[in-house]
């Protein structure tokens, strides 16, 4: 599980620099990043298996709502494994989320959006991945919002993850769409990445098997963190 | 035609925006009743061995303005320089920290202890430092530098030797304001950007 970690193949993430989201035109570094192999302080990290969740924390329909309610919206469930990339799933590992509620508010005092905030959404969930990498969270759909970028701008429904690996080098936050959303290609956010495979990659597919009749509509959203490199013939040239 | 490798490729990151809060750090931004509580806020309890440190910090844009929305998390290891979950690691040091920006200032304050030097292979040792992941809106990918100490001798560090424009290495060391208080401030563009990482 420790050891060195795989290299981050380039053309994946979005580059920093992209001045169509204009916020990046200030808050991205113009000298080239330092690339390194990875050492102790990269490929250890924190852990949370050990935690003890609430029984509601992956549950965002009910996490927030006042007793015998539940949040307004299309109620879905958003599932996947957690994997490396040698296609080893990643036990015991935290996802948190957050997201807007169906009407395109988030809970959060900087938001001034026009849309209504319901009272019995908060908007936030955590979970650790199983044995099998598994994790699910049951919710509402978000809805989509408009955003100072551009003059007329809005953003695809989305809800952003936070991933921890088993080592700080795997670190990830990211955002998951949803199959069909025009808005997708529209986005300065989600174009931010250039390769289309790699942007097709945080869409999560309608998943008509784990959809649950007469109750919520399941998405299907695999999530693939950095792996580490296996072993043959390390002799750790640098001293690392 | 050659085998194809059939391993899956990298999820890509996206920006945390600016109500990363919600997820990560809610009694921040105003949510009541939060419902569960909030991680990284004690990097090392008070039983934790080695001397206490407060770092405060800022992350500074390109128009010099401190970035009031972001989240910042730290990694070190425990005074005798192993990280949590490694063999002999000091209990009372969870090594992981995550505060937001005060919304007003933009500063950002860790309580913690000094780290100890990182064994490497070998005798050679990294001199203590933190790790940083910065994220935001405007932030693609979450930039990760190290946080160094100015009492320390750095020379020995192969990260550090690395780095071509040794001007450049000062970004990473911080400031000594008081005894075991330190000022680190992130810049993000322009003069005295800061190093950051590709590890």
């Amino acid at each position: 599980m420790t050891g060195r970690l795989i290299p981050r193949e380039a053309g994946i993430h979005p580059p920093l620099f992209t001045p169509t989201y204009k916020t990046s035109v200030l808050r991205s570094p113009e000298r080239a990043l330092i690339s390194f192999d990875s050492s102790p302080s990269e490929e250890t990290g924190p852990t949370f298996g050990h935690m003890k969740l609430g029984a509601l924390d992956n549950d965002l329909l009910l996490n927030y709502a006042r007793p015998g309610t539940s949040a307004i919206g299309e109620r879905i469930i958003v599932h996947g494994r957690l994997l490396d990339e040698n296609n080893r799933p990643i036990p015991n590992a935290l996802i948190e989320i957050w997201q807007a509620n169906a009407g395109g508010r988030y809970r959060h005092k900087k938001d001034g959006y026009l849309a209504a905030l319901d009272p019995d959404f908060g908007g936030c969930g955590r979970t650790i991945t199983g044995e099998d990498g598994s994790y699910a969270f049951r919710t509402v759909k978000p809805g989509a919002y408009p955003w100072p970028n551009g003059p007329n701008e809005w953003r695809p429904a989305h809800i952003h993850f936070s991933i921890f690996g088993h080592s700080f080098g795997q670190r990830l936050i990211s955002q998951m769409y949803f199959e069909g959303d025009p808005l997708i290609a529209r986005c300065p956010i989600a174009q931010t990445i250039p390769d289309k495979a790699a942007l097709d990659r945080l869409v999560a597919a309608l998943d008509m098997g784990e959809t649950k009749p007469m109750d919520a509509i399941a998405y299907r959203f695999d999530i693939v963190l950095r792996g580490h490199r296996q072993t043959h013939f390390e002799n750790r040239p640098e001293g690392l | 035609m050659v085998q194809k490798f059939d391993k899956p490729i990298l999820t890509p990151s996206q920006t945390a925006g600016p109500y990363v809060h919600i997820g990560l750090a809610p009694e921040a931004c105003g949510i009541e009743d939060v419902p569960f509580e909030t991680l990284g806020r004690e990097i090392a309890g008070p039983e934790a061995k080695g001397d206490r440190i407060k770092i405060t910090c800022r992350v500074v844009d390109g128009g010099d303005l401190p970035l009031r929305d972001c989240l910042v998390e730290t990694w070190q290891a425990d005074a005798a320089g192993i990280y949590p979950g490694q063999e002999g690691a000091d209990p009372a040091v969870s090594g992981f920290g995550r505060m937001p920006a005060d919304f007003t200032t933009g500063e950002i304050i860790f309580e913690t202890i000094k780290p100890g030097a990182i064994a490497l292979s070998g005798d050679r040792k990294t001199p203590p430092h933190i790790s940083f992941w910065i994220f935001a809106r405007g932030i693609n990918h979450g930039l990760h530098t190290r946080m160094y100490f100015p009492e320390d001798d750095l020379s020995g560090d192969p990260l550090l030797a690395r780095i071509e424009h040794r001007d450049r290495i000062a970004t990473m060391v911080a400031e000594a304001t008081g005894p075991g208080e330190y000022r680190f401030d992130i810049r993000l563009q322009g003069a005295g950007e800061t190093v950051f990482f590709d590890i």
